[in-house]
């Protein structure tokens, strides 16, 4: 079996396309292997700009955004999911970038798109796309994480899957402009206090930041992985804000006004607020907290090949800050060991973990646990029910344990 | 400052009681916010005083980069309403008028009577059940503030056409929905002062400033489970609640 049989090599001939042998081959079960040539190093390939915008290898068709069909009753108000156990660095492809939208991506034409800059502010400032891009810039990478991210597991274990548990979060290179850069430019009232960001969605999408953090590190973005903002993170402006809730990372950014007082929202009472069992409403809750999670093995990713060496990897992350170590435990929390972290550890940037494995082909309960740099160490599910209630919707940033049967199947468990 | 002010605060009251020329009416007061919350928002804006406002690094207009809105792009942009009522434009609406417009606009999504319907949100009801063990968050059992049912029907509504109601109609439509709750008489009439004084039930509810870290785990390496060997309590295996995750993307429409 070096080399294709006698049927696929007829068949080749009546496709008369030397492209043709390697599906052939794969469709009849053939391996190709040496010593033999693989089909596609006996013929001419593809050309360049034979696909002007490049695309995944259509072998890698199965990585692609997926939803909960019974999260929300439509689309146009709904999340889609990253695929992180295809994703092998900390950079998330942009076409694989979760969305979650309010009413729907809009289609905004870049020449008619403006950007102002309003309320207590000495001069107010319109802007052009054009105009924001001669602003000095910088290029930071940042992962953006819905709060909602994981809120399915909150009652129990229910979504089999480490893409629709951990999924609402990408990380990304961030170019554009500082919003104190912009918030110098237009001058700032002494008296003014907050920044209302709007976007020009449907929903005309709108949260309440405090200024101190519109000073910190928030950034004017259009800029993502060497491209353009895609329409669905924003394009062709979005806010950045580091290490806090997606939502409050404006996308379709229209305006900034400076004010005295919060607006108070609904996107910031009804929606991203946390009722305690109490019966205690938290306003604002907006930093991520730390939280890791291996991907692989994950459901989606079992173990195949039997007892032997496997890597654990996965990613860390905090919207504090760095993340400063992480342990693994194969024990089901029993006992934890620490992870390899991997360069670049970034503030509010996902981190790279890998951890090496014998396993002994026995069931297993793998775990990852962060601790970032402020000292805080990512809590287990029964500490964070004590606090939050046994079914609330966000902030679950929980230790994920992965149950490892004999057969190397992964399943999505909870422990006391 | 106080040209500041006008510009956002004061430009408000003008366009509250001036524009329609409504001599009779009495000029727009802001709501007072109550203390604590405003000291405790005062607080976040300089993370409570761990970041001070920054001097900034030039003075206004340094760059020469971009033109200066007019008055009439800012004004129609601009239609945040604060929680005091600032921002509410001229306008009123009744509850009677509230309810045929709701039967026209919303009632297809929320229901018939704002109990929700499908899967979009219910509207009416829960008051009293934030401390019980079946919260129900809704306008009436948790919003804190009137302002924020006008301006979200104004900004998002109807789901299908946003912001293309007009503000009569947002008034109605905000008198409406706060009859519904029993928050307002059923000859309430809507406008900017009548919704800025407007009192919610869970007003007092909330906690503004964040209580994190809440939980307080230890980087433990060795006899970590405090009893014995960790029991499964859950498996997402059995919940049959999976979509599929190979294949084209699974809409579930199959039995789910």
């Amino acid at each position: 079996m070096t080399k294709p049989n006698r049927r696929d090599m007829f068949k080749v001939g009546a496709a008369a396309g030397a492209s043709m042998i390697a599906a052939s081959a794969r469709a009849a079960g053939a391996p190709s292997a040496p010593p033999a040539d693989n089909a596609w190093s006996n013929s001419l390939g593809h050309g360049v700009d034979s696909r002007p915008y490049g695309q995944p290898s259509r072998f890698e068709k199965n990585v692609v955004r997926r939803y909960i069909p019974w999260l929300s009753p439509t689309r146009d108000a709904d999340a889609s999911f990253t695929p992180l156990q295809d994703q092998p660095g900390i950079i998330t492809s942009n076409g694989l970038f979760f969305e979650r939208y309010h009413s729907g991506r809009p289609t905004i034409n870049p020449d008619q798109y403006r950007l102002m800059i309003s309320g207590l502010v000495r001069k107010p400032l319109l802007l052009t796309l054009n105009d924001l891009m001669r602003f000095p810039s910088v290029s930071h990478i940042h992962f953006i994480e819905c709060p909602a991210n994981g809120a399915t597991e909150w009652p129990a274990a229910q979504v089999n899957s480490l893409q629709l548990t951990h999924g609402m979060i990408g990380c990304s290179v961030w170019t554009g402009v500082k919003l104190s850069t912009l918030l110098d430019e237009v001058g700032v009232a002494p008296d003014a206090r907050w920044i209302v960001a709007s976007g020009s969605d449907g929903a005309h999408m709108d949260r309440s930041l405090p200024l101190w953090k519109c000073l910190d590190d928030c950034i004017i973005a259009y800029g993502q992985n060497g491209e353009a903002l895609r329409p669905e993170q924003g394009y062709p402006v979005r806010l950045v804000v580091p290490g806090w809730q997606g939502n409050v990372n404006i996308k379709w950014l229209r305006q900034i006004e400076v004010s005295k007082i919060p607006a108070i929202t609904r996107e910031e009472t009804s929606e991203y607020s946390e009722l305690l069992p109490s019966g205690e409403a938290l306003g604002f809750t907006w930093v991520m907290d730390a939280k890791s999670v291996i991907t692989f093995p994950c459901p989606e990713k079992p173990l195949q090949g039997g007892p032997g060496f496997y890597e654990i990897r996965g990613f860390a992350w905090s919207g504090r800050g760095k993340v400063k170590r992480v342990d693994v435990s194969v024990d089901g929390g029993k006992t934890y060991r620490p992870a390899k972290l991997d360069d670049p550890v970034l503030s509010k940037c996902l981190t790279r973990f890998t951890f090496p494995w014998q396993w002994d082909g026995k069931p297993a309960l793998i775990q990852s646990r962060v601790t970032d740099e402020t000292g805080y160490v990512q809590p287990t599910i029964v500490q964070k029910h004590k606090f939050w209630g046994n079914d609330p919707i966000y902030e679950n940033n929980s230790i994920q344990t992965w149950q490892i049967l004999a057969n190397g199947k992964v399943n999505n468990v909870q422990l006391s | 400052m106080s040209s500041f002010l006008n510009r956002l605060f004061g430009a408000a009251v003008l366009i509250g009681v001036g524009a329609h020329g409504a001599l009779a009416a009495p000029p727009f007061k802001p709501a007072p916010i109550p203390a604590t919350d405003l000291s405790t928002w005062n607080a976040e804006a300089s993370d409570f005083g761990k970041h001070p406002v920054k001097k900034p690094l030039h003075v206004p207009g340094f760059y020469k980069i971009g033109t200066a809105p007019t008055p009439a792009q800012i004004t129609g942009w601009t239609i945040t309403v604060y929680p005091n009522g600032v921002g509410l434009p001229p306008g009123q609406g009744t509850v009677a008028q509230g309810e045929k417009i709701y039967g026209q606009n919303c009632a297809m999504c929320h229901g018939t009577f704002a109990e929700g319907k499908n899967g979009y949100p219910q509207l009416v009801g829960g008051v009293g059940s934030l401390k019980s063990a079946t919260q129900t968050k809704t306008m009436g059992s948790y919003w804190p503030f009137a302002n924020t049912v006008w301006d979200y029907i104004n900004r998002a509504m109807p789901f299908y056409a946003p912001h293309t109601l007009k503000p009569d109609q947002v008034y109605a439509l905000t008198a409406y929905l706060l009859n519904m709750n029993g928050i307002v008489h059923s000859s309430f009439v809507a406008n900017a002062q009548s919704l800025a004084d407007v009192k919610m039930p869970d007003r007092n509810g909330w906690n503004w400033k964040d209580p994190r870290p809440a939980t307080h785990n230890i980087a433990c390496m060795s006899n970590c489970a405090r009893s014995g060997t960790p029991k499964i309590t859950s498996n997402a295996v059995t919940m049959n609640l999976t979509p599929h995750l190979t294949g084209p993307v699974d809409h579930m429409k199959n039995g789910k």
